[in-house]
């Protein structure tokens, strides 16, 4: 195996990236759902603060803010896993299972993206498949999130080879 | 420019054609022309406020209106309205948009130049360009054909009325007890379908007219490519001091009004309320998400940027330690 480029032990990046990326996550899913007319149905816009999730141009343009953000972070995030953490860690089966759900929630969101620009028209059968398949994408997301958390799965683990 | 029913065939057949001609392939010179959307003109002049149209369109679309199932769901929380159009004094309802009206006769009296004018404008969809509705159905039920006709899918509509608070006409109407969320969980999601005018979207698809372009006694409207339809727009508004909506709109719709009073004064004095739209500048509801998707085109060579810069500080540090240590 050829030499890991840094020694063996945590990367500024294991310290920041978690907390920058739930807090993206949790604002794309928050202004995500509320692209849905729910929060205004079930008071939840009603709550002192939170009138602008019933705002729906203010949520998009969140939401898009938030993709711009995620973006970022992923392509920064892919460098510098390949670069400095892939010979000393791995991801996990749970973490996999989260890249390739992300990667379809990035994939159907791009769709949607270029959906809502001007001359842009795609077919109904594929506009109703990738809104639906962006929300799936992000329920099974969440779901799989939860099983992380209750089963305290990070999303890298050490390899065993480096010991 | 004349755009008659034998132009307008004419231009669907070259469509049809060039759509067809398109799966062989040929040099670029020989490239068909491109699929144009349609829109509709519509000279206020013209307009005696007969309601030709109105009839027309409720003849022609009555198969589309909604026939809810009573009695309707109890809906929770208790905030959430039934909305019903369908007894029979909401059915003839003609003074406004509904579920049963997709257009109306809006009368409205300006003074302008000294001279009092009375004027009836036809009001419906504007059928726009970059259409909020569409954009941002969270379902997929409204949509914009290729033909610039935007329309909302009655089978998948689910009634959140998404469409109306984001359309600066508000213009989709809700019939409640009607639709897909009938099956799925009536009483905690949905309320109804949302409806509006689909420009006869089906009559044109077989090469016809809209019904209230067709039956209209008085020629006020007129429909066809949209830069040809600009363009006698323009030329009309130059020789004959008119005045032009609906061209730069929510970022350009394919529904041009011509006035001969400006569209300011008609803003000012008309009846505004619940299905009745409004006439004055509107400027552009997606133009945030145009720019944003520009940005996002940039968002990951950022990212990848800031990681390489990252990277290299890493290995230029471990190669140091490296050095410090031999």
């Amino acid at each position: 195996m050829s030499r890991p480029i840094l020694p063996n032990k945590p990367i500024a990046e294991q310290m920041w990236v978690k907390p920058v990326y739930i807090l993206i996550f949790l604002l794309m899913g928050l202004t995500g759902f509320a692209q849905m007319p729910i929060f205004k149905r079930y008071y939840i816009a009603d709550i002192p603060g939170l009138a602008w999730l019933d705002q729906y141009y203010v949520t998009h343009t969140i939401h898009y803010l938030g993709a711009i953000a995620l973006l970022s972070l992923i392509a920064y995030c892919l460098v510098i896993y390949w670069a400095l953490l892939r010979k000393q860690y791995r991801l996990t089966v749970l973490a996999w299972i989260r890249v390739v759900l992300l990667a379809g929630i990035v994939g159907t969101g791009i769709f949607r993206v270029l959906k809502n620009l001007p001359d842009v028209v795609f077919s109904p059968g594929f506009t109703m498949f990738i809104d639906i398949a962006h929300l799936s994408f992000m329920m099974l997301y969440l779901v799989m999130a939860l099983i992380s958390v209750l089963t305290r799965q990070k999303w890298l683990r050490v390899k065993a080879s480096i010991y | 420019m004349s755009l008659s029913r034998r132009t307008f065939l004419k231009t669907g057949v070259a469509a049809a054609c060039a759509a067809c001609a398109s799966q062989v392939p040929k040099p670029a010179s020989a490239e068909p022309r491109k699929v144009q959307e349609l829109a509709t003109l519509i000279d206020i002049r013209k307009c005696i406020g007969c309601e030709a149209c109105v009839e027309a369109c409720r003849d022609a679309n009555a198969d589309k209106y909604p026939d809810p199932r009573k009695p309707y769901p109890k809906m929770y929380p208790s905030r959430v309205k039934v909305e019903d159009w369908s007894d029979p004094e909401g059915r003839e309802t003609r003074d406004r948009l509904t579920p049963y009206n997709w257009l109306f006769i809006q009368e409205v009296t300006v003074t302008h130049n000294g001279e009092e004018i009375t004027m009836t404008i036809p009001r419906r969809c504007m059928h726009c360009q970059n259409p909020p509705c569409a954009d941002l159905c969270p379902w997929g039920s409204a949509r914009k054909l290729k033909n610039g006709i935007t329309v909302i899918d009655a089978d998948l509509c689910l009634g959140g009325a998404k469409c109306k608070s984001v359309c600066p006409w508000d213009v989709p109407q809700r019939q409640t007890g009607v639709g897909l969320y009938l099956d799925l969980l009536p009483a905690f999601a949905g309320n109804g379908v949302m409806y509006k005018c689909d420009r006869c979207y089906n009559r044109i698809a077989e090469g016809e007219l809209p019904a209230c372009i067709e039956e209209c006694p008085e020629q006020v409207q007129t429909i066809g490519p949209r830069d040809e339809i600009l363009r006698e727009a323009h030329r009309l508004a130059e020789s004959e001091n008119l005045y032009i909506y609906g061209e730069h709109e929510n970022g350009g719709t394919n529904t041009i009004y011509l006035s001969p009073v400006p569209f300011d004064l008609i803003s000012q004095a008309i009846e505004r309320g619940e299905g009745k739209p409004r006439m004055d500048p509107v400027a552009d509801q997606m133009a945030h998400a145009d720019n944003l998707a520009k940005a996002m085109v940039i968002a990951p060579i950022a990212g990848v940027a800031a990681a390489v810069g990252r990277v290299y500080k890493a290995i230029k540090t471990s190669e140091e330690k490296q050095e410090e240590t031999k």
